[in-house]
């Protein structure tokens, strides 16, 4: 690791000055459970680490409003037990609790958590020229496509990458209509999180869309009834403490006993947090039975493409997100 | 993995310019640039790290020292302060050998940067027994045979006290889902479970 200064800043203010004078190496760290272990394998490698945990009123979590409002420095296990989360909007809650342990819960932040990077097996452990990697090193080729593919994504690779997108808080963001609050060097603005990752294309490692400067100073999620027959499903290799293999987020808005609108997202599978447009269109105005659930999974897996070892994720995926919607469709009733 | 925490480093004989306390309150004196980057004299070695001040509590003692600026607060603890109980099992938040209390919540210390505890309280293995004996944790990990190599039980019982004042012991199966941050090579989960289904009556919740 770099010899590096750190400090702790005490408002957004603070810390983007400070990030500012600070130059190139400058990096934000708040529970630091990704950007420390990435600089402990070698692949981060900043100079200046500014403490943004502490932001004075950045852990908030706000439910009374007509929206969920969650500060960017919030806990994961704090909003993954907080009382209107945990009752009315189980997508989130589950997203949060499925995640990590306990331990890294308490030290992972919400903001954190949407940038947080890859678990690529070859991003993660090829450093100093052991594996190609076109995220870590721009331009150097990409190991595991045609590689050991297994955890790799089968929707929005690209000749170039196919990393998944890791967390799981972003998937039930993305079926949820989230928007994102940012703090940068010229003031503040608000994104849909749709906009906040780039697709791998032929720049994997640009993955998100906000300046470097920029602080997430929080996240809203508009409040709705649909978060009440909602659910978080996962799939992994072991039962708890893993990422995805695959996983579905899902709520509805019913109309009698009729989807209105449905709320679908992947993890898991994809190279960014993967809004399932298509089965949410296939599921407009059906009721849900096990055979219509299928097909709205299988539509949304329509564009899937597996490599040598991954194809498994398609049907598990499918089959995932099937069970999901059945799940979430329940608890209209 | 390059390691960055070899002893010698901890004795740089120049101290850098951060002064206690700044490391809190962010002023222009201390920025990365102004204060630490240029240096007369030898260039530093690449072992030659940036050092912070940190004071803290651990096991209810005041600590205050200065450290490497990438120290992990597991190496803190094992390498400066000598309370080798907390366990360096992966290094990278996968196993849960390193548990220790922060302000009461149970953490990854390998993950958590030194600096961090700054102005904090921090409790290990070696602060729970009280006065008149074991903590009831420990007795019940005695009582289950809830080890057999014991590496992982530091960092087991601290998750597993944390696990009961949280709420989150009330069953074995919440128990277990709870405990999955702590990986157990030798397999002693059955009487891990069983113990703390026998200490969570004895501990307060929080
Ligand atoms: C063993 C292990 C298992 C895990 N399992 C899961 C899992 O199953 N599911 C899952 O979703 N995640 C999982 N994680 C990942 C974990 O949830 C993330 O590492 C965590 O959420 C990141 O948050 P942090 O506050 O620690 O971020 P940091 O590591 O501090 O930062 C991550 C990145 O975000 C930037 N950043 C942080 N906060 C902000 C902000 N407010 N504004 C701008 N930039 C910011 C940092 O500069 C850095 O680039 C796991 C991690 C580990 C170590
Ligand atoms: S040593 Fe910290 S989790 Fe393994
Ligand atoms: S007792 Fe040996 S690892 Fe748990």
């Amino acid at each position: 690791m770099k010899p590096l200064s750190y400090v702790r800043a005490g408002t957004a203010r603070e810390a983007i000055d400070a990030f500012v004078a600070a130059g190139d190496g400058a990096r934000y760290i708040a529970g630091g459970t990704n950007l420390y272990d990435l600089m402990k394998l070698g692949i981060e490698r900043p100079a200046h680490l500014i403490d943004i945990a502490d932001l004075e009123g950045a852990d908030r979590i706000d439910t009374d409003g007509d929206r969920l409002f969650f500060g960017g420095a919030a806990l994961m296990a704090n909003v993954a037990e907080d009382p209107v989360v945990s009752r009315d909007y189980l997508v989130l809650a589950e997203s949060l609790s499925k995640a990590a342990s306990q331990q890294l819960r308490n030290m992972a932040t919400v903001g954190g958590n949407l940038l947080q990077r890859t678990r690529c097996p070859y991003f993660r452990n090829g450093v100093n020229g052991t594996y190609p990697c076109n995220k870590r090193e721009p331009g150097s080729g990409c190991a595991a496509l045609g590689g050991l593919d297994r955890s790799q994504a089968v929707l929005g690779a690209s000749e170039a990458c196919n990393a998944v997108s890791p967390g799981d808080w972003p998937v039930a963001l993305m079926a949820m209509d989230a928007t994102i609050e940012l703090q940068g060097r010229d003031g503040t603005r608000v994104i849909p999180i749709s906009e906040l990752y780039r697709p791998p294309s032929q720049t994997p490692h640009l993955e998100f869309t906000i300046g470097r400067e920029e602080i997430v100073t929080g996240i809203a999620v508009p409040k709705t009834a649909a978060g009440r027959n909602s659910v978080y499903l996962k799939v992994r290799d072991r039962e708890s403490y893993a990422f995805a293999l695959v996983s579905a987020a899902v709520a509805l808005e019913m109309d009698g006993d009729r989807v209105g609108q449905a709320h679908v997202a992947l993890g898991g599978v994809a190279t960014v947090p993967w809004r399932a447009r298509a089965a949410e269109a296939f599921l407009r105005g059906r009721t849900l039975d096990r055979e219509g659930a299928l097909a709205a999974a299988t539509a949304a897996f329509a564009d899937a493409r597996a490599g040598r070892h991954n194809a498994f994720k398609i049907e598990l995926g499918a089959r995932t997100l099937a069970d999901a919607l059945i799940t979430a469709g329940s608890k209209s009733q | 993995m390059p390691n960055s925490q070899g002893k010698h480093r901890l004795e740089t004989t120049r101290r850098r310019v951060l002064k206690a306390g700044t490391i809190i309150s962010l002023s222009g004196a201390m920025l990365p640039t102004t204060g630490l980057a240029q240096q007369a004299g030898p260039q530093p070695s690449p072992e030659n790290g940036v050092t912070v001040p940190v004071s803290f509590r651990v096991n209810g003692r005041p600590a205050a020292l200065d450290i490497d600026a990438r120290a992990s607060l597991l190496d803190l603890l094992r390498e400066r302060l000598g309370l080798v109980g907390a366990k360096k099992g992966c290094d990278h938040g996968q196993c849960g050998a390193c548990t220790v209390h922060m302000n009461g919540r149970r953490i990854a210390s390998c993950l958590t940067m030194a600096a961090k505890a700054h102005g904090r309280d921090v409790t290990t293995i070696e602060g729970i027994a009280g006065a008149d004996g074991l903590h009831p944790m420990q007795q019940a990990f005695i009582d289950h045979d809830a080890l057999q190599c014991g590496y992982c039980t530091p960092g087991q019982i601290m998750a597993a006290i944390a696990c009961v004042k949280e709420g989150h012991a009330t069953t074995p199966e919440q128990i277990k889902e709870y405990m999955s941050g702590n990986i157990c090579r030798c397999g002693a989960y059955v009487g891990i479970v069983a113990a703390i289904e026998q200490a969570a009556p004895q501990i307060e919740r929080s």
